[in-house]
């Protein structure tokens, strides 16, 4: 009796080994595929780096670099530049009685340019040692204040602190970035041969990325009514006039679009950075150069105190190629790089005349 | 790394605090009772669980045991740091993003495995079992699971044994019931345990109810061999018993139709349950080197933090006055130079995190799945016959297989097949070849593979509760043993069965022609009968009738059979045919026929040994079966049909020290007492009578046994004694005294034993082989080249070991042959002393490839004394190949220990049965062969394969590949960090050391995760240095791995100073030129960010060395993801990213030509040195390795050709040894050369 249970309980079994999920596995073989993935067989390209192999590489960075070397160093030296410190450290300077004046203080420079400037010029003011890129001041700014967020604009963020609140009111713009903004006036004057002057033209726009302009900052409510738009908020500490007086001639470079606020905004990466001023356009005629060669004078309404990092300002008129502004580093950097991958090359074609007959017989190894 | 559950420590404290012993009564007398009243409801059910989590619990007991890893905790406070307000976080929500995804993949993995694991738990609760019931009056069957302490329970034969079970009735007269344990402690012989003193009563069926008395036993403990109690009845009468009357969960019942008995532990509480101790968490070596470099990484990140936070200090010491860049905190006051210093080493912490590669973890883990599944999809290492792949049940120790410079393998099983099979025999002096049988085996083994393959697809539809143990992951070893257990018994004929192989054996036709005119009973034939006899009658083969379950099974087509046979002597099962299914005792040659006539047979022969089971079939196929066996008689059908009974006087038992057995009977007709022999030919020989006449046939056995001997035959002298009645009569009186006395009992019962067995008359010896599997020769000819040193550790006779490790080509017949045998220490040590001065005249341990050790268990047993070890370990290293013969399998997994420890070297084991689980768990890779065997090996085993020459392309190619692709990734991963975090470190001198980072921050945790992740991971699983049939040719090519080349210190410092010099140009070369541009900071970072991925990515470029189509999309995908992610993440991002703002920086990077230009040049540069170091140490291609390189790409004829060219050049000893030319090389040389050992030998 018992053995004829233990049967059908065995019998049991193979019923529902073949229906069950065992059933499934007897029937397909656990052979693995054969195809030439699951194989490892897959055809490969299996390159050996050898002097042979590589030597036409090294020629053709080569012959690449060179000429593309010797191009970005001319147009580099194609590119008038001129610089001019106003710091006023040296006591000899026009500015140097402005260091430590507390109120605005004006002071004029007066510069000769030996070379005509053509095209658009750009107007740089240029500051070293300002580390813009100080982990806790890069953090002191809150975008979508800038961006217009009407929310942000009231409760700022956490970031901007201790640049957040003042007197209890909101900052606007807040943090430490917008705090510091750089806010010396520079103006050209140039003085024809006949010693009339002429105050230059300076644009103030387009000196900001457009899709930062447009984009990424924006006044609260729009362009219109700046000042009730930034009703409830006060000014950063450091600033003269508030936020919607930044320029009060044209409504669409006032406030956060304000382009000199932008371009400030942009952290610099560098603690010694210049930023891009204005723009001296070309002239229409075209026949004479933007700036022509002759005397100038720089005039600068110093605000900005620069001597508690003991920093350097000062004033940069370049013109422009299409890579930028003038640094001979890139072109002479291709050129030794093109220089070396030949020299390179050749000695691999040296070393493979010398020793690479040898491997292409396959030489047994020890 | 092990964690215990808090639950199961809390348990473990209740039990403790219980009284010493327990107490079980029947749970029929209170079944009335409420549950919880019930006196045995305290202890534990028989269900089991192993899974770690329950479904709710999951969440947070996974993020406990997750948390336990450094790199976790590491990670955490990384993530804690960020959200203190003084490190100046940019995006602390952000920094939780990676440690979310790696715990989230790691929860993914826990997760999966534990439902396996439940599944196999539900699979156990589940089994059937026939418990009492009080109700029905009768066993009724339920599962496993609704077992209790105090249940009774019956077990029927080839059952695993549900619990551990106080045996109180069996079915068998003698009160005896026979488990097998080999599940639990690898003991494969039959074990016999009793019944309770006094309850055994054989007249009257078991009846539970009238069972009162309460069992008194020990508190659960894992000792197998220890138990003891006592049973207390109602009269307070005590019946003692021990470990003798305990049926141990796991094990199997062997040979009684049925026992019963009362379950005394259950579940968790087993033996067999408390005994298992779990996975052994292994770590490779390489992992091993790369965690102390991750400590050089961690040294490394704090070194660039304390130069961040002094430097910020001394920057902040520089000014004067305040500048208006700095912060004043919210009160308006500036932090202490000091102090922001020491605030600056967190924030640098979080900047450069980075640099300890925690991605690598994961990655590594990623990898080594790619490669497990590449491995187990390998087709050369599939077995047709059995239809299994190579299971890896280790998935983190892939790349150890690489390394491997020691293989230590069982033999029975492993090399061999474990198949007896009788070759030829010599009687009387006149050998006998066996042509016949030879010719029929040759055939066989060719068909036998097709017959097995259809056999094994039932069998797959036959065992639906294991449908897949072969894929069964688990390595929990009662578990698994069960699960193997059970596959007996959904098909008990398994184990029935036996090959046609060996059961059926070709007679000699001249013997025949012999033994056809012996019937004349002629002087010099009889003892040709005598043979016969011999072989049928002295041995301990037990004939029993089949139990009714196996009829039924037996019905089945005559095609489905299989054996099972175990390592150890075994039971060993074969199907017969007696005078029950057929009279016809006449032979016939033709094994079709003979396999004809088997059905329906209903006796088979149960034997300790399977080279007793071989010499009965072969006495069988000349007529003389062994038709029955009890204590007193034994029967011989003679081939004339008569039945000859044999009463039996006495056994005198097999021991290792005579090496021989004899049995003492008393002819039926002649009434004359005769002892036959079995034994070793050292052990007979000397024995024997010397007339004149026997000299002769004495000299002409022994160059035959010395033949057979030489051919790896196993083989064994018969002879026998007559003995008068009065000879008779004088022994076994002292026999007796001896039996009984009380002193030196051991020693007398031998001295009489010795006694008797003198003045033989020699019959004949026996040649059985011991079949090797295909290709071992081969294959450990590869893994010698290999530089692999081959053990063999066997529990066999020195003799067989040393026969087969000859054929095996472990041994040569040039070796010099060392021998390790000595009684005691003094004599072991002297002989260490002078084989040690022997062998170091033979020169330094590498150039020593001629020398074989042998030494057998003993001996190895007094050199493991901590005196004597060193000296071994040293003799060991002079040896070409070791032998380890009758070793216990606790001395193999020692000898394994000794030489991982003493060596230092990277051990595999490989065996295949029980007797090998030590081995295997000791060893730093452990490979079990599945399939002819249990599950044991292949349950603690890290790789299972089913033959063993698929270990060489396991090893060689698997291995090598495995090992050069991980390490090349990880020394990829460092370097990759490093270069990417030094380009931050960098920037720091240029920022005040105050911690920007002038690369987004979502960009950096995307470079980590999506640009620069997919490449390496793929070059971890899919690159190849080599081809697999180069590195199967060439097996000195695994050699780089044992010595650790591709993953060394000074590699990881060259990448590391690489990394710093590509760095170094990713950064400056940008800063060069944008030096004192209007560039802010992410534009600045932006081409260092681009220049660094194009860096990092063709840096691997350089490094893959085998292209596919993978590769190509893989890479090209990175720099698409690269250019789409970013773009457009600077494009939609116009504040969602607060405070830091990347927006449209890289459309305006992207719009200007210098960013280009930028980018090429860094990317030249910073690639320049590696690309000529690599070109140059190509065109030189001095390392094996470039030349193989160079080789495989030929076309394949081409290439072997080298290859021939270059073994002739640098192996001409491998030509040498096998004798012959090398042979010629095929595409697949796993398959290749079928040159089997025994080809010259069959004919």
């Amino acid at each position: 009796m018992m053995a004829s249970s233990y049967n059908a309980k065995e019998e049991d079994g193979h019923h529902s080994g073949s229906v069950g999920p065992g059933g499934a596995g007897a029937v397909k073989s656990r052979k693995p595929d054969n195809t030439a993935f699951k194989q490892q067989r897959l055809p490969a390209w299996q390159p050996i780096l050898t002097a042979g192999t590589v030597l036409p590489a090294f020629f053709v960075i080569g012959l690449i670099f060179i000429p593309i070397g010797i191009g970005l160093f001319v147009t580099s030296n194609n590119i008038k530049e001129f610089e001019i410190d106003y710091t006023g450290m040296d006591p000899d300077s026009p500015c140097n009685m402005c260091i430590n004046s507390t109120t605005p203080c004006r002071c004029s420079i007066p510069f000769t340019l030996e070379q005509p400037f053509e095209n658009n010029v750009f107007m740089y003011y240029g500051l070293s040692n300002f580390y813009q890129n100080h982990r806790r001041y890069v953090k002191s700014r809150d975008d979508s204040q800038l961006n217009g967020d009407k929310s942000s604009l009231l409760y700022p963020s956490k970031e901007c602190e201790p640049y957040r609140t003042r007197n209890g009111l909101p900052v606007a713009p807040c943090g430490a970035i917008a705090n510091s903004l750089f806010n010396d006036t520079l103006e050209l004057i140039y003085y024809y041969p006949n010693k009339s002057s002429m105050s230059i033209p300076l644009v103030k726009t387009g000196i900001a990325w457009w899709t930062d302009t447009h984009v990424k900052f924006r006044n609260p409510g729009g362009n219109n009514n700046l000042t009730a738009a930034f009703k409830g908020t006060t000014k950063p500490e450091n600033w003269q006039n508030p936020v919607y007086e930044l320029d009060p001639t044209n409504p669409e470079n006032n406030g956060f679009v304000n382009e000199d606020f932008i371009v400030w905004m942009r952290t610099a990466a560098l603690p010694t950075f210049r930023k891009l001023y204005r723009i001296i356009q070309k002239k229409k005629d075209n026949l004479t150069p933007t700036l022509p060669p002759g005397n100038y004078t720089l005039e600068i309404t110093y605000n900005y105190p620069v001597i508690s990092f003991d920093g350097h300002k000062r004033m940069i008129l370049s013109t422009i190629s299409w890579m930028g502004g003038k640094n001979p580093f890139l072109g002479i950097a291709y050129i030794t790089v093109g220089s070396v991958c030949f020299f390179l090359g050749v000695v691999l074609l040296i070393i493979h005349h010398k020793f690479g007959n040898r491997n292409n017989n396959a030489d047994i190894p020890n | 790394m092990k964690w215990t559950n808090p639950l199961a420590l809390f348990r473990r404290k209740e039990r403790e605090s219980e009284d010493t012993v327990r107490t079980v009564v029947s749970n029929l007398l209170y079944e009335h009772l409420k549950k919880k009243e019930q006196p045995n409801r305290q202890y534990k059910g028989n269900a089991v669980k192993t899974t770690k989590y329950t479904p709710w619990s999951f969440l947070i007991v996974n993020l406990w045991e997750q948390f336990h890893r450094v790199a976790n905790i590491y990670f955490l406070g990384i993530v804690i740091l960020n959200f203190i307000p003084v490190m100046n976080a940019f995006h602390p929500g952000v920094a939780i993003i990676p440690l979310c995804v790696i715990l989230a993949l790691t929860a993914i993995k826990d997760a999966w495995e534990d439902i396996r694991r439940f599944q196999t738990d539900r699979k156990l609760n589940n089994l059937p079992c026939l418990i009492y019931s009080r109700k029905t009056k009768s066993f009724e069957e339920k599962h496993w699971k609704d077992l209790h302490v105090g249940d009774f329970v019956k077990v029927l034969s080839n059952e695993v044994i549900p619990a551990d079970i106080l045996l109180l009735h069996t079915s068998d007269p003698n009160g005896v019931c026979h488990i097998e344990t080999a599940n639990l402690d690898g003991e494969t012989n039959l074990k016999q345990r009793k019944v309770v003193p006094g309850f055994f009563n054989p007249n009257s069926p078991f009846e539970p109810r009238h069972f009162r008395g309460a069992v008194v036993c020990e508190k659960p403990n894992s000792d197998l061999n220890h138990f003891k109690g006592y049973i207390e009845k109602d009269d307070q009468n005590k019946t003692g018993f021990g470990v003798e009357s305990l049926l141990l969960r796991g094990s199997t019942a062997r040979n009684t139709d049925e026992s019963a008995g009362i379950v005394v532990y259950a579940g968790h509480e087993t033996k067999s349950m408390l005994n298992n101790s779990g996975p052994r968490y292994k770590r490779s070596k390489l992992e091993r080197m790369m965690n102390s470099d991750v400590i050089l990484c961690v040294l490394l990140l704090f070194g660039l933090c304390l130069v961040g936070a002094i430097g910020h200090s001394i920057w902040l010491e520089t000014f004067q006055s305040i500048p208006q860049y700095f912060i004043p905190d919210n009160n308006g006051q500036y932090t202490s130079s000091i102090l922001a210093g020491f605030y600056m080493f967190f924030t640098m912490i979080i900047l450069l995190q980075v640099l300890i590669p925690i991605s690598l973890y994961v990655s590594i883990e990623l990898v080594k799945m790619g490669q497990v599944f590449f491995i187990t999809q390998d087709i050369d290492l599939y077995d047709e016959k059995q239809d299994t792949r190579i299971q890896c049940r280790s998935f983190n120790i892939t790349e150890d297989l690489g390394q491997i410079q020691y293989v230590f393998s069982d033999k029975t099983g492993t090399l061999t097949e474990n198949k007896m099979v009788f070759r030829r025999c010599s009687v009387r002096g006149t050998e006998f070849s066996h042509a016949e049988n030879a010719v029929r085996l040759a055939v066989l083994s060719e068909t036998e593979s097709e017959e097995e393959f259809i056999l094994f697809q039932q069998q797959h539809k036959a065992s639906p509760l294991f449908p897949d143990d072969q894929t069964e992951s688990r390595r929990q070893s009662t578990r698994a043993n069960v699960s193997r257990s059970r596959v007996t018994v959904t098909k008990p004929s398994d184990r029935a069965f036996s090959s046609p192989l060996e059961t059926d054996v070709a007679p000699d036709q001249k013997l025949q022609q012999v033994l056809r005119g012996a019937s004349l009973a002629e002087d010099e034939s009889g003892y040709y009968l005598d043979f016969f006899l011999a072989l049928a009658i002295c041995n301990t083969v037990v004939v029993s009738k089949a139990p009714a379950h196996r009829r039924k099974a037996e019905e089945r087509p005559s095609n489905s059979k299989k054996q099972m046979t175990n390592d150890l002597p075994d039971v060993f099962s074969g199907e017969d045919m007696t005078n029950i299914c057929t009279d016809q005792g006449v032979v016939t040659p033709n094994p079709g026929q003979t396999q004809k006539t088997q059905l329906g047979c209903l006796v088979h022969y149960e034997s300790q040994s399977p080279d007793e089971a071989a010499l009965v079939h072969a006495a069988k196929a000349y007529g003389f079966t062994l038709a029955e066996r009890t204590p007193d008689q034994v029967a011989v059908r003679l081939p004339s049909g008569q039945m000859l009974s044999f009463q039996v006087l006495d056994i005198l038992a097999f021991d290792a020290k005579r090496k021989r057995m004899s049995v003492l009977v008393r002819h039926p007709h002649s009434r004359e007492i005769v002892m036959y022999t079995k034994g070793a030919d050292s052990a007979i020989m000397d024995l024997l009578e010397q007339p004149l006449l026997e000299k002769q046939v004495k000299c002409n056995t022994q160059q035959q046994l010395d033949q057979y001997a030489r051919d790896g035959l196993r083989t064994l002298c018969f002879a026998k004694r007559i003995l008068s009645q009065k000879e008779y009569e004088d022994w076994s009186k002292k026999r007796q005294e001896a039996i009984s006395a009380i002193d030196q009992r051991e020693q007398l019962l031998m001295d009489t034993t010795v006694f008797l067995e003198t003045k033989f008359t020699l019959l004949g010896a026996t040649g059985i082989e011991d079949r090797l599997q295909e290709n071992v020769p081969e294959t450990i000819q590869a893994l010698r080249e290999a530089g692999i040193q081959v053990w063999v550790l066997t529990g066999d006779k020195p003799e067989t070991a040393v026969n087969i490790a000859y054929s095996c080509k472990l041994l040569d017949h040039r070796d010099l042959l060392f021998t390790l045998n000595a009684h005691n220490k003094a004599m072991c040590n002297s002989t260490l002393n002078n084989h040690l001065e022997e062998v170091k005249r033979y020169g330094p341990p590498e150039r020593s490839e001629e020398i074989g050790l042998v030494i057998d268990g003993r001996t190895l047993g007094l050199v493991m004394d901590e005196d004597l070890r060193s000296k071994f370990v040293e003799l060991c290293k002079h040896c070409r190949s070791v032998l380890c013969c009758r070793v216990t399998p606790l001395q193999k997994s020692e000898v394994v220990k000794l030489v991982r420890d003493k060596l230092g070297v990277m051990t595999l084991s490989i065996g295949d049965g029980a007797n090998d689980v030590n081995m295997i768990r000791a060893a730093d890779v452990g490979v079990g062969i599945s399939g002819q065997e249990g599950m044991q090996a292949v349950m603690a085993s890290d790789f299972a394969i089913s033959r063993f020459k698929h270990l060489s392309k396991l090893l060689l190619v698997h291995g090598h590949w495995c090992y050069n692709r991980l390490s090349n990734m990880i020394v990829y991963f460092f370097y990759k960090n490093l270069a990417y975090v030094n380009l931050l470190f960098c920037y720091q001198f240029f920022c005040g050391f105050s911690g920007t980072a002038m690369i987004d921050h979502w960009i950096m945790i995307f470079f980590n995760l999506f640009f620069t992740s997919a490449p390496p991971i793929m070059f971890g699983i899919m690159d190849k240095t080599l081809s697999a049939e180069t590195l199967l040719c060439m097996p000195v090519l695994y050699k780089s791995g044992q010595h650790s080349e591709g993953y060394k210190r000074r590699t990881f410092w060259i990448a590391m100073l690489d990394a710093f010099y590509q760095s170094l140009v990713c950064f400056f070369i940008p800063y060069w030129t944008y030096q004192g541009s209007d560039i802010d900071i992410f534009t600045f970072g932006t081409p260092i960010n681009t220049a660094s991925f194009f860096t990092i990515t063709l840096h691997l470029a350089i490094e893959i060395q085998s292209w596919t189509v993978v590769h190509w999309v893989i890479m090209l995908g990175s720099v698409l993801v690269y250019f789409i992610m970013t773009l457009v993440f600077s494009a939609l991002c116009v504040s969602c990213n607060p405070p830091a703002n990347p927006y449209w920086i890289m459309q305006q990077q992207m719009n200007d030509p210098v960013f280009y230009l930028v980018c090429i040049l860094t990317v030249a540069v910073a690639l320049l040195p590696r690309y000529i170091v690599h070109a140059l140490r190509g065109t030189n291609a001095e390392s094996l390795h470039l030349w193989a390189r160079k080789v495989d790409r030929l076309a394949p004829p081409e290439r072997q050709q080298w290859i021939r060219e270059w073994k002739s050049l640098w192996h001409p000893s491998v030509s040498g040894q096998t004798g012959r030319p090398t042979p010629p090389l095929s595409s697949d040389p796993i398959s290749l050369e079928p040159d089997s050992p025994f080809s010259d030998r069959r004919l």
